[in-house]
């Protein structure tokens, strides 16, 4: 049917996802949620509806990919934010090294660590081991590893909901209580929305949650292999 | 435009490019941001050419994350077979992250003493 052949049209599809989006971020912006996430909502509605139309994934993604392609270049320009901490990164090069190790390693190893011991596949834990950091990254993380790059995805956009939605309360139970020590949590534990969700507080403390962001993406891309595989094997 | 976007690609083709050395097993967009770093640290690149194509990127990265995000649909059966390990794992490791990240952060900033750094954030 004509129709249907107009609904599955690569800019058809295309038009959808940006008028979705649209419209998720002005329903965010009127309930002021933060788990509203323009993109979980996105989503969500874009999978009901290829449901209902009987769309396969694989069409969508002949103009997804046209979305999806920004990705890397976007990873590229934080090179931009990376170079404006660089003075911060080198006064506190220690602190900020440390926190970052520590908090990469323990990161992967929870995870795989309580997956492993609930009885989660291999293929399953190798997707879930590059959570805590940007999707392009953690994809092709978990491509390398032997995971399932789209599982990896949608946990890393559940990782950075849970993250922005509850991170602040979490770190007020841990009594974290110093501004900047927050927002390089956020943006280590969750990614984008996480730095997203503190640079409404104020701009400054979105550069540090960038640069949890940042280095936590460049440690995790070193780490999550060889940790992977370790645990695999000994536990 | 042009000269941005040459910047940026530019990069991630070198990038792309380095991933390719055998045994790395670094994705080639993190090598390539590494590189923008040190050409804009080398002033080989100013950094406001390439401001505004970057802001751009970066304040769109939640958009582009969306067809990846829907590949889930595929999953949906593997999902429901091992949605406890899955759920469990990521909520209480998220949890540790924060918890230690957090405080580690700033006891290490008490440690060493960087009150006083000329930035000033607090």
């Amino acid at each position: 049917m004509a129709i249907i052949d107009q609904l599955s049209s690569p800019m058809a599809l295309i038009s959808l996802t940006f008028l979705v989006y649209w419209g998720a971020g002005w329903l965010q912006k009127k309930t002021r949620q933060t788990w509203m996430s323009p993109m979980l909502l996105t989503i969500i509605v874009l999978i009901a509806y290829l449901r209902l139309t009987g769309i396969s994934y694989e069409k969508y993604y002949e103009s997804g990919h046209l979305i999806e392609f920004w990705l890397k270049p976007a990873i590229v320009a934080l090179g931009l934010p990376l170079y404006n901490e660089l003075k911060h990164i080198r006064s506190q090069f220690l602190t900020l090294f440390i926190t970052e190790f520590v908090g990469c390693v323990v990161g992967i190893v929870s995870v795989v660590a309580i997956a492993k011991w609930l009885g989660a596949s291999p293929a399953v834990i190798c997707s879930l081991a590059p959570k805590s950091v940007s999707t392009p990254i953690a994809i092709e993380i978990s491509k390398q590893i032997g995971g399932i790059p789209a599982l990896t995805s949608a946990i890393v956009v559940v990782v950075g909901i849970i993250g922005a939605v509850l991170g602040l309360k979490v770190m007020d139970v841990c009594r974290v209580g110093r501004p900047v020590s927050r927002s390089l949590s956020m943006g280590t534990a969750a990614h984008v929305m996480g730095t997203n969700r503190i640079s409404i507080v104020s701009e400054r403390y979105g550069a540090y949650a960038t640069l949890g962001l940042i280095l936590n993406g460049i440690l995790t891309a070193f780490l999550a292999g060889p940790i992977c595989t370790f645990l695999l094997d000994v536990l | 435009m042009a000269k941005q976007f040459g910047i940026i690609f530019g990069c991630l083709a070198l990038g792309e490019l380095l991933a390719l050395i055998p045994g790395l097993g670094i994705p080639g967009s993190i090598l390539g941001m590494l590189l923008l770093t040190v050409l804009l640290e080398r002033k080989i690149v100013n950094p406001e050419t390439i401001k505004p194509f970057c802001r751009f990127l970066i304040a769109n990265m939640a958009f582009f994350f969306i067809p990846p995000g829907v590949a889930l649909m595929l999953y949906f059966d593997l999902i429901a077979a091992e949605w406890l390990p899955i759920t469990v794992a990521t909520v209480v490791s998220i949890v540790i992250v924060f918890l230690i990240t957090g405080r580690l952060h700033q006891y290490l900033h008490k440690l060493f003493k960087h009150h006083n750094h000329p930035h000033g954030h607090h």
